[in-house]
């Protein structure tokens, strides 16, 4: 589980760092957001309350904030620069 | 082997492929499906081990939400066609930062040993949630964690204005 987890993590880390695209970089950004998400359940029941669980729900929001707000400024930079490259 | 190694080691595989296809692939709608892959399979693995409420939420939030806003940023973005990964230079560099980063998380786990533990006799085996896991979860959000849960709110309700209002072209006000 702890192994599968750090493979993802470092998928993410190479999609964000390899790729070209703004796009499939806030993608892998996903995929590190999930290895962390993981962790947290698979050291859950070390908790007698299991917040792991439930911290889980927390990172999601904030994925999805943070996927949000990077897709609009991603939007409106590639309307400026007529591509989504992050190089141009 | 049980079951539920069969399983859980099948949708591991199955996460670890859509990472990679994610990687290699050089169109972006392809990243996309491989992100589905990777997600579904993750919330396949958080039913294994017990966390009912995150894989719905998984599914929910994921899948349909930040997928679904990652396609319609994929259509609205002009010269879309994905193009090539960056430099070889630079490709290179990246990968062997993932190998290494893989190779010292993996060395650090090894030596770690967390089978061994007492809170989690052969924690390599996946569990199916208890049946209280879904009450557990829910009291939990009401109670102990109620003031993160507003605080994340009120952050979701802003990060969502402030991206509608950096997405609106200024000459169409």
């Amino acid at each position: 589980m702890l192994y599968l987890s750090s493979l993802l993590f470092a998928l993410g880390l190479v999609a964000v760092i390899t790729r070209r695209n703004a796009i499939v970089v806030l993608m892998g950004i996903e995929l590190l957001f999930n290895a962390a998400n993981l962790n947290f359940i698979y050291f859950a029941p070390a908790d007698p309350l299991h917040q792991g669980r439930l911290w889980v729900l927390l990172v999601m929001a904030l994925a999805a904030a943070e996927a949000a707000v990077a897709l609009a400024i991603v939007l409106r930079v590639a309307r400026l620069t007529g591509s989504p490259n992050l190089d141009r | 082997m049980p079951l539920l190694n069969v399983l859980f080691f099948g949708f591991a595989a199955l996460a670890v492929v859509g990472g990679t296809w994610l990687v290699l692939t050089p169109r972006v709608l392809h990243a996309a499906l491989a992100l589905l892959l990777t997600l579904l399979s993750v919330a396949a693995i958080f039913v294994l081990w017990g966390a009912d409420v995150a894989a719905v939420a998984q599914l929910m939030a994921y899948v349909g939400g930040v997928l679904v806003l990652t396609l319609f940023g994929i259509m609205l973005s002009p010269g879309g066609r994905g193009g090539p990964a960056s430099d070889a230079v630079n490709r290179l560099s990246g990968w062997a930062l993932g190998a290494l980063t893989f190779a010292g998380l993996a060395y650090v786990l090894h030596g770690a040993g967390f089978e061994r533990l007492p809170w989690r006799p052969g924690a390599a085996v996946p569990i199916i949630a208890h049946a209280g896991s879904v009450v557990e979860t829910g009291t939990g959000l009401l109670t102990t964690a109620v003031l993160p849960v507003e605080i994340v709110s009120i952050l979701l309700l802003i990060a969502l204005i402030a991206a509608a209002t950096i997405a609106t072209d200024p000459s169409d006000r």
